[in-house]
């Protein structure tokens, strides 16, 4: 088994759809709010009333051609085309989106492992509603009837549609997560795939290693996080490779990822659904930017994540993957700053990294971090100290002095504890051993010995939390 | 009495808008059952909307250009709350929650509006022959059809039913029943009337004109509904000229061209009755004889036009039809699954030329179909509108006939589909390339039938159009 899996690669190419967080939608005025009561956010033109006409948001627009441009594509002159098929969460039973001439082509990502996906095209389409199926587990078949709410009609979305590029289903999952932090930069979606935002659909096949060939894939949908992601392509992945090494081959269609079961199932039959009989949407006119307009959104771009990590591992001396995780979560001008004030770079790195890991860490200050750093580094405050200032000064603020006042460290300076510690262990080498060796009664000997040495004033439970940091 | 005669004794106080109504409401009433123009009456809105029209004036305001002035839409054009079937099953009892751009300008310039005129199911057709609600005759002859797909428009005016309509032309649907009624019919330029509200059959060919009693009515009509639509993506940005001021100003020094492959040389498009053929000459001559210069123009591509329409338009039509599927408004025929109620709804909704033509669409822009088909026919397309932009070099205006034949029987080409297509010949060049064509009434054939002559134009030059409408009216005068 583990032989054969060596021989074969797999083909990845994503397709992620992101909703535009504009305020209206694609073409017609309703507001563009997720959650809302059903059917609430509705008029003639996204209900696709009979004489109701389409007419472009130009915000939709200029955001998709900013998301187009944080990409590196060439932003060209465009137009809308119908993709014909019959649904009912579809108003007009066709959905307007772009085939031929696309507005965004030829982007590519830099990844923070340190790879490029190219990028096809991003192209701009209306989003469709939504059906509930009601009885029948929620399924299609055997449900009592279906619900459709059609707020989500008609919301702006850009397809980005990579090129067959993407090596493993780890890469994968970088590719969006980075997608995402550029979406999340420039502020044209909330890219949240819990909410529908920002939704992947994962082209699969698999080739013998060495060959340039691409195989029958398939198309998998329904996939709600990377996680699934990265197990859909999992699965995908070794259901090629069990087909072919069974003589058979995979059928190119839509799976859906059923997250349950963890694996993916047949889609619709696809037997009448490939003609999508596209043509020019002749109710819009082309999209024609200016290189005026170009020019100011290439302008408004804030600097790439790829050249953000640059930045930071540079000034910090890692290697960019390094930094990914900080650039991602948006703490790069904090550890920047925080550098530039003089704290050790990667202490910084490793303090933001972990202890900021919280939803709301606005409340600490580049020179409150770089204090506690350079606290730490000179040993003023132990690696377990160190971290409690940091977790105190987020949740309620003010100087690191006070913090370390109201934690009571400042009774007896922890680096002083530290070089008692060092001391005794020196001197004590069996006693330490068998502590080390998890005998926790000595535990109890190294803190009365410093206890004794500082008359008492050191706190037991940092001189605990020392000896715990020096046995690990 | 003119429409615009209509508007000055309403301004002015001399007849009231009441008073007005109420005498055409008499025709309708004493004439429809036979004609069956209209298929549906707003009375009452018509009654309240008069009424107020009356106050207005007796308050020393200005109720607008239209003033008391009956209006009838074809029934695919939009008006909050009142029906609108498009001459089919499939809509059921929906109504729209908004007024079409269209009826919102007529309103506003004073209008009353009084009621949907009957039409080919979705426009298609040729003689309102196709509707849910039975054929339209034509006043003329009741036994002949009033062409269409505009018929009831075209025969309401007529008939005298109101002084003026709206219709649709998507490859002839307002100027051939406007030829076969005897009535003026007028195709704008693409864009130049908002489609906003209209039920769109194709949409890249679909425009909204006036249909009236003579030139200037229409004229005063197009002057109100003209000009930038802000909801329409495809609505001229230009300001409109009005075009009423053209109708008296003579075609002195002006540029004719007789479009040849329209006529019935045998270079032609085929089929046009010599009868026909000769009145549209004679019209060329009166022209020459008011002061303009006549010569041949020649489009070659013409004789490409109906094919190349018969796969633009189904194509078009295939896909704005997909929507009336059951699910969200009209008529709706219950089944097991959504896929079986939408076929179901389908089957039972719409009529066997709307079906025709959904499956020709379809079929043309298959995958492996469309480069013969959809792709040839945008082709004949762009090679028909850089003929008509040569020809327009050497000449201001074009002309040609209306329509290949006058008004024919009733059921005498349902039978066959093609011999109905043919009728929209000489009327399609102007739906390819989006140029103005109107369709004035010169005279009639040995039968007694009415004959229209077609003025063609270059895009947005309605003022020339109506230039040459006017001086051929005034020939027969
Ligand atoms: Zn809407």
């Amino acid at each position: 088994m583990t032989d054969s899996v060596q021989e074969w690669e797999v083909v990845i190419g994503l397709e992620v759809h992101c909703e535009l967080n504009t305020a209206s939608k694609l073409f017609c005025g309703c507001a563009n709010v997720f959650g809302d009561e059903p059917n609430t956010n509705i008029c003639p033109t996204c209900l696709g009333l009979p004489g109701s006409l389409p007419v472009v948001n130009e915000a939709a627009v200029t955001k998709a051609m900013t998301l187009g441009r944080a990409l590196g594509c060439t932003v060209s002159n465009s137009i809308f085309a119908r993709k014909n098929y019959f649904y009912p969460d579809m108003p007009k039973d066709y959905q307007v989106t772009q085939y031929e001439e696309p507005t965004n082509s030829d982007g590519e990502l830099a990844l923070g492992d340190g790879s490029i996906v190219q990028i096809e095209r991003a192209h701009i389409e209306e989003d469709t509603g939504k059906t509930t199926h009601v009885g029948g587990d929620g399924r299609i078949h055997g449900a009592g009837h279906s619900l459709v709410d059609y707020n989500r009609a008609g919301v702006p979305l850009v397809e980005i549609v990579s090129r067959p590029v993407i090596r493993s289903a780890r890469q994968a999952k970088t590719y969006v997560e980075e997608l995402r932090a550029v979406v999340l930069a420039i502020d044209v979606s909330d890219a949240r795939m819990d909410q529908g935002s920002m939704r992947v659909d994962a082209n699969v096949s698999v080739r013998p290693v060495g060959s340039d060939e691409l195989r029958t894939r398939s198309e998998v949908k329904n996939i709600n996080s990377l996680r699934s992601l990265g197990l859909a392509i999992e699965y995908e992945t070794r259901r090629h490779i069990d087909l072919y090494e069974a003589g058979e081959s995979p059928l190119q269609q839509t799976r859906h990822w059923d997250e349950a079961a963890g694996r993916t199932r047949d889609g619709r039959s696809k037997e009448d659904a490939d003609d999508y009989r596209y043509f020019a949407e002749p109710d819009l006119v082309p999209l024609e930017p200016t290189q005026a307009q170009i020019a100011a959104i290439d302008e408004s771009l804030p600097p790439s994540p790829a050249l953000r990590r640059t930045r930071l591992a540079e000034a910090v001396g890692v290697d960019p993957a390094d930094v990914a995780i900080v650039v991602m979560r948006g703490q790069d001008q904090l550890a920047l700053d925080a550098v530039g004030i003089g704290a050790d770079g990667a202490k910084t790195l490793a303090r933001i990294e972990n202890e900021l890991a919280v939803e709301d860490w606005s409340a600490i200050t580049a020179d409150a971090l770089a204090d506690v750093v350079t606290r730490e580094t000179t040993g003023k405050l132990s690696a377990t100290q160190a971290k409690h200032v940091i977790a105190g000064l987020v949740e309620a603020g003010g100087t690191v002095d006070e913090v370390v006042a109201t934690l009571g460290i400042a009774s007896v300076d922890s680096g002083e504890l530290v070089g008692m510690l060092d001391a005794l262990i020196e001197q004590h080498e069996d006693e330490w051993a068998r502590l080390a060796d998890g005998d926790r009664k000595l535990q109890g000997f190294f803190v009365g010995q410093i206890m004794q040495l500082t008359n008492g004033q050191a706190d037991g439970k940092i001189v605990q939390t020392l000896i715990a940091e020096r046995l690990r | 009495m003119r429409a615009t005669e209509l508007a000055e004794a309403v301004r002015s106080g001399e007849r009231s808008a009441t008073e007005v109504l109420d005498e055409y409401l008499e025709r309708i009433e004493k004439r429809n059952a036979e004609l069956n123009a209209f298929v549906h009456l707003d009375e009452d809105r018509a009654r309240a909307r008069a009424a107020a029209i009356d106050e207005t004036v007796a308050a020393g305001q200005d109720p607008g250009p239209l003033a008391g002035v009956p209006v009838a839409l074809k029934d695919n054009m939009c008006r909050a709350g009142e029906p609108t079937t498009c001459g089919s099953r499939i809509l059921g009892d929906w109504r729209p929650p908004f007024d079409a751009t269209v009826t919102s300008r007529l309103s506003a310039a004073g209008a009353v509006i009084v009621g949907k005129t009957n039409m080919d199911e979705f426009a298609m057709g040729s003689s309102t022959e196709n509707s849910a609600y039975g054929p339209t005759r034509n006043p003329h002859d009741i036994s002949r059809v009033p062409g269409g797909s505009s018929g009831g428009s075209a025969a309401s005016v007529a008939a005298d039913l109101v002084p003026l309509a709206l219709g649709s032309d998507t490859g002839g649907s307002i100027r051939q029943p406007a030829a076969f009624c005897g009535v003026v019919g007028v195709k704008p330029t693409y864009g130049a009337v908002s489609r906003y509200g209209l039920v769109a059959f194709a949409s890249s060919l679909d425009q909204i004109g006036p249909l009236a009693a003579n030139v200037a009515d229409s004229a005063l009509c197009l002057d109100v509904i003209a000009g930038h639509d802000p909801l329409d993506s495809t609505s001229v940005p230009d300001h409109f000229v009005p075009v009423s001021p053209a109708v008296d100003a003579g075609v002195e020094g002006m540029r004719i061209g007789f479009v040849s492959q329209l006529g019935s040389g045998s270079d032609g498009v085929g089929g046009i009755d010599p009868e026909i053929d000769a009145a549209a000459k004679r019209a060329a001559t009166a022209l020459e004889e008011a002061g303009a210069t006549v010569g041949e123009a020649s489009i070659p591509a013409s004789v490409y036009g109906l094919s190349a329409y018969y796969l633009i338009a189904p194509a078009e039509a295939s896909s704005n039809l997909a929507r009336y599927d059951g699910v969200r408004y009209g008529a709706r025929v219950d089944a097991k699954t959504t896929a079986e109620m939408m076929v179901a709804t389908r089957t039972a909704g719409f009529g066997d030329e709307v079906k025709r033509r959904i499956m020709l669409g379809t079929y043309a822009l298959s995958a492996g179909y469309y480069d013969a088909y959809y792709d040839k026919a945008q082709r004949v397309r762009t090679l028909m509108a850089r003929e008509f932009a040569s020809a327009y070099e050497s000449f201001d205006v074009l002309i040609s006939p209306t329509a290949p034949t006058a008004a024919f029987k009733l059921g005498e080409r349902t039978a066959d589909p093609m011999t109905m297509y043919v009728n929209d010949v000489c009327t399609i060049p102007a739906n390819l390339t989006g140029d103005p064509a109107m369709s004035v009434p010169f005279g009639n054939n040995s039968a007694g039938l009415p004959i229209g002559v077609q003025v063609i134009a270059p895009a947005l030059g309605e003022f020339d159009m109506f230039r040459v409408a006017g001086a051929i009216e005034e020939a027969l005068r």
